[in-house]
């Protein structure tokens, strides 16, 4: 093997290097990201005003569905798998993933899933139209043909989290430098190896989901259609019992970068370090015991809601001790508010407002109420895109200059951020009004007394649009015309191993291991010379 | 004029691209800009859940005053550009145990009026009236148990009005062709239920949001206090027609319900007796016409050419030009395994035969034969 990157496309195509495929997992989530949100352009655009203007109520329904799932399984999470592909090894002092063939094949199969997926919208019958939460019979007896394809697509998916996720797994367990322990790995890497955990778990679930649907459809069973002595409650159990801690699997990475780039900027420590991992810990553990209060309004008999509704509720505790961290971790520090810094306080403030509504959701008499309005769906967007998104946004902006070795243009990133976050918030907001005034969520039209907000809402998400256009241009110019920046810490109050490799980073990074030792105060960092740009060229070839 | 003012008070931007933009819409009816909050509407349930609503709704407002408070006050206050030095303290304790134990005790402070809310909701016992909710793509079925009614409702907004054809009424897509119907001061029990998909009953005035899931049965229930017309909706997505199946109930006086019923016992008595009329066919094309747009157009399309790949043509369709049996049996048992359900239970013998016919000699197809609804009754009893 070369020491360097291979020429030309096949570069990409057969790469088994981890920051190559971390740029590919990113590019690709990116794309995802401007196609999900192209769907929600034309619902919001149809939404506009009452009556149906531009689209049919049909291809409305594939426009929700297609959004949602384009949205979790195509941006947020391989955006994620992205960033713990170029972090993870250089936070930890590892030269690469412990698995890197298995880790360019969980990649390269996406793209075949989406493809795929979005196909359906161009055959007959049309893309899945059920929601992304493709409750039975309506995704089965009731769907169009097109939903083998959706099945097919949601396997594919499946098996590529799965592989992403044992990679990781295998490497934080295997690939740590001499002396990083488990309570000195930054807490980005906490967070994902708590997450792959969660991954491995529940993927099989949502296998098992769609693998029912498919003997529903093709061979005759009944696992979900009441007349054959199914039952169409067991899918959601079975969707849920995935589908809940599918959303921490979104936002503890998001946890995680948020609690790298925090004490950055603070030019302080984390508050807790060990507090936020078992809190990290605790969350993880619950989500798996609150999916049914996704479904408080099926008719559960009384003592099943009351356990749900406790359980969920619980939740808020860990969730509180992580929001209190990252506050008294800027308490008395020095903060400065490059846009990384922004987008990670945006994210604290709207975070926290989605775990208020979210707690106010756990109450089972209210969330009758709410259930399926537009609150939950103001509540949920409040958690993924100024949750996920945003710190995603975050991240990308704190490690961009450490990838390509230029920096960004802050007075542009900080342009983005302030437009992204009155759009959001114009966008979001008006949905708890509109939800709490009884507009339920997935109508493709709706009265003549929820014109108003619908309206603004809709004039925020297109202004939330075009910020990330703006977003995408300032990464493309970054990387073309970026101002060079070499100091391997970017950041002054950076700390971790990856702000002691060169910046850029080269391509091949800790071939010989950093030494770790415990400091007075939390872990200290060290590479000893020669410096790890010299050491892979030192170092006897690997595979 | 007062919510006007509001909501120019609220946000005067808006409100001029508002008007700038909606045209008639907006300018003629309320768009709703002052609807910020949960009905607390006319049950004892709907009244729990809007004070445990409110509940929650201010400790969290009063908690996020106090976190955000101090986190702006940290950002204005520990800024590096105010010269600060960054302390280098973490981990305390005391801290650490305080932000968790208090959390926890509020959140039991929480528990308590959450669960004797919730005991309301589940206090189904001794009702005085039970009444079946059947959900339908697209509509609702109200059977009233032990009376021997039972109807349809479905929406009465025309398509006309969805796809701005015509000006939208005031009451767009918030009514029926028939409400439900039931007294003030009757503790009412709904056993509701679906037929295909899974929808969702929601009025929100009732605090009543009940899952219609086929093959299963749940009890929900209301007491209303107060006469009037409250309008819900369906709340779980149940194919194109989610948006357009609102549920409309009418709340009588206690007497007003006794003659209302006696009505409707009187009308189902009159309306068997059709069954054995011979129908011209020109009342049979006017009456199925009614009905197709009703029943059938949301899927096979008012021009009777479908959705290509969803839902199959009945203009120029085998089933509908061949023999008459064959037409009447896919209405009357519908196709396993497909959206096609069976309307022998939703359309009476004479609806059945009126849209037979009008299929029949709609469009391009031309049969010419003639459907009675004595016909259907005698396929029926057949079978």
């Amino acid at each position: 093997m070369a020491h360097g990157p291979a020429k030309g496309i096949s570069r990409w195509l057969f790469t088994t290097n981890h920051k190559d495929i971390g740029t590919l997992y990113l590019w690709f989530s990116f794309l995802m990201f401007l196609l999900g949100g192209f769907f929600a352009m034309v619902v919001r655009a149809e939404l506009f005003q009452p009556g149906m203007q531009l689209i049919k109520p049909e291809f409305f329904n594939q426009m929700t569905t297609m959004h949602g799932l384009v949205m979790v399984f195509g941006a947020i999470m391989p955006a994620f798998v992205g960033l713990a592909n170029w972090m993870i090894p250089m936070m930890i002092g590892a030269p690469d993933m412990a698995l890197p063939r298995m880790n360019n094949l969980s990649f390269w199969i996406l793209p075949f899933a989406f493809a795929i997926l979005v196909a359906t919208l161009f055959m007959e019958g049309g893309g899945p139209n059920f929601g992304w939460t493709f409750y039975a019979p309506l995704s089965t007896t009731y769907a169009p043909d097109t939903v083998n394809y959706f099945i097919f697509a949601v396997h594919i998916m499946g098996a590529s989290s799965i592989m992403g996720s044992i990679n990781i797994i295998a490497t934080i367990m295997n690939m740590r430098a001499p002396g990083m322990t488990y309570m000195k790995m930054p807490l980005f890497v906490w967070t994902w190896l708590i997450t792959a955990f969660l991954l491995v778990a529940v993927m099989p679930v949502l296998a098992g989901a769609v693998t029912m649907m498919l003997m529903d459809i093709n061979f005759g069973t009944s696992f979900f259609n009441a007349a054959g002595g199914g039952d169409p409650v067991l899918f959601q159990h079975v969707f849920w019992f995935f589908g809940h801690p599918e959303v921490y699997i979104i936002i503890l990475p998001a946890f995680g970068v948020v609690s790298q780039i925090i004490p950055t900027f603070s030019r302080k420590p984390l508050f807790g370090y060990s507090s936020m991992v078992y809190a990290t810990a605790a969350i993880a553990f619950l989500s798996f015991v609150v999916w049914a209060h996704h479904m408080f309004t099926v008719g559960m008999p009384i003592a099943g809601e009351l356990y749900f509704m406790y359980a969920t509720m619980l939740i808020a505790v860990p969730t509180g001790v992580k929001v209190f961290n990252w506050i008294t971790t800027m308490y008395r520090g020095a903060l400065t508010f490059e846009t990384p810094m922004l987008f990670s306080i945006a994210f604290v403030i709207l975070f926290t407002f989605g775990g208020f509504t979210g707690l106010m959701l756990s109450v089972a008499a209210a969330d009758i109420q709410y259930h399926d309005t537009y609150f939950v769906v103001a509540h949920f967007h409040y958690v993924m895109v100024a949750g996920a998104v945003f710190s995603g946004t975050a991240a990308v902006y704190y490690w961009l200059p450490k990838w390509c070795g230029k920096m960004y243009n802050e007075t542009m990133g900080k342009i983005q951020f302030w437009i992204a976050f009155i759009a959001f918030n114009i966008t979001f907001m008006p949905q708890h009004f509109l939800g709490l005034a009884g507009m339920p969520r997935r109508y493709a039209d709706y009265g003549l007394q929820f014109a108003d907000w619908n309206m603004v809402s809709s004039i925020g998400a297109f202004m939330y649009g075009g910020a990330q256009l703006l977003f995408l241009f300032n990464v493309v110019r970054t990387i073309t015309h970026g101002q060079p920046v070499s100091d391997a810490k970017v950041w002054e109050g950076a700390d971790g191993l990856e702000w002691l490799v060169a910046t850029p980073a080269p391509y091949h990074t800790f071939i010989k291991p950093p030494v770790i030792s415990a400091g007075v105060e939390g872990p200290e960092w060290r590479v000893d010379a020669p410096a790890p740009a010299m050491a892979f060229k030192t170092a006897p070839e690997a595979g | 004029m007062s919510k006007r003012a509001r909501a120019l008070f609220c946000s005067p931007l808006t409100t001029a691209i508002l008007t700038a933009a909606a045209g008639g819409v907006s300018a003629s009816t309320d768009g709703g800009m002052g609807n910020l909050n949960m009905v607390r509407g006319v049950t004892e349930v709907s009244q729990v859940a809007y004070d445990v609503h409110m509940l929650m709704m201010w400790i969290c407002t009063v908690i996020g005053v106090v976190v955000f408070g101090f986190m702006f006050y940290v950002m204005y206050a520990h800024r590096k550009s105010r010269g600060v030095e960054a302390a280098n303290f973490h981990e305390h304790l005391g801290v650490e145990i305080a932000w968790t134990v208090v959390p926890a005790l509020i959140l039991i402070f929480m528990a308590i009026p959450a669960t004797s809310a919730l005991l309301k909701v589940y206090d189904t016992d001794n009702a005085d009236i039970d009444i079946k909710v059947t959900g339908y793509q697209w509509k609702w079925q109200y059977e009233y148990l032990g009376e021997g009614v039972k109807y349809m409702s479905e929406l009465r907004t025309s398509l006309d009005e969805v796809y701005g054809r015509e000006p939208k009424g005031e009451h767009y897509l918030r009514e029926v062709t028939e409400p439900l119907v039931i007294p003030v001061n009757k503790k009412v029990r709904f056993l509701i239920t679906g037929n295909d998909v899974i929808h969702s009953w929601w009025v929100p005035d009732f605090g009543v949001k009940r899952d219609a899931v086929p093959g299963l049965f749940t009890a929900a229930w209301a007491r209303v206090n107060t006469p009037g017309m409250y309008v819900g909706e369906c709340t779980e997505l149940c194919g194109i027609g989610h948006a357009f199946m609102p549920v409309v109930v009418e709340v009588k006086s206690e007497e007003d319900y006794s003659v209302w019923l006696a009505d409707k016992k009187e009308q189902a008595a009159v309306y068997a007796s059709t069954v054995g009329k011979q129908w011209s066919p020109q009342e049979l094309i006017e009456k199925g016409q009614q009905v197709y747009m009703r029943s059938c157009a949301g899927c096979h399309q008012p021009d009777g050419n479908g959705i290509a790949g969803v839902f199959p043509a009945v203009n120029g369709s085998a089933i509908v030009n061949g023999p008459i049996d064959g037409h009447i049996g896919i209405l009357i048992n519908g196709v396993a395994g497909s959206a096609m359900q069976s309307f022998a239970d939703q359309l009476s013998e004479v609806d059945l035969a009126a849209v037979i016919h009008y299929k029949r000699n709609a469009w391009d197809n031309a049969v010419g034969d003639v459907v009675q609804p004595i016909d259907i009754l005698n396929f029926k009893n057949a079978q």
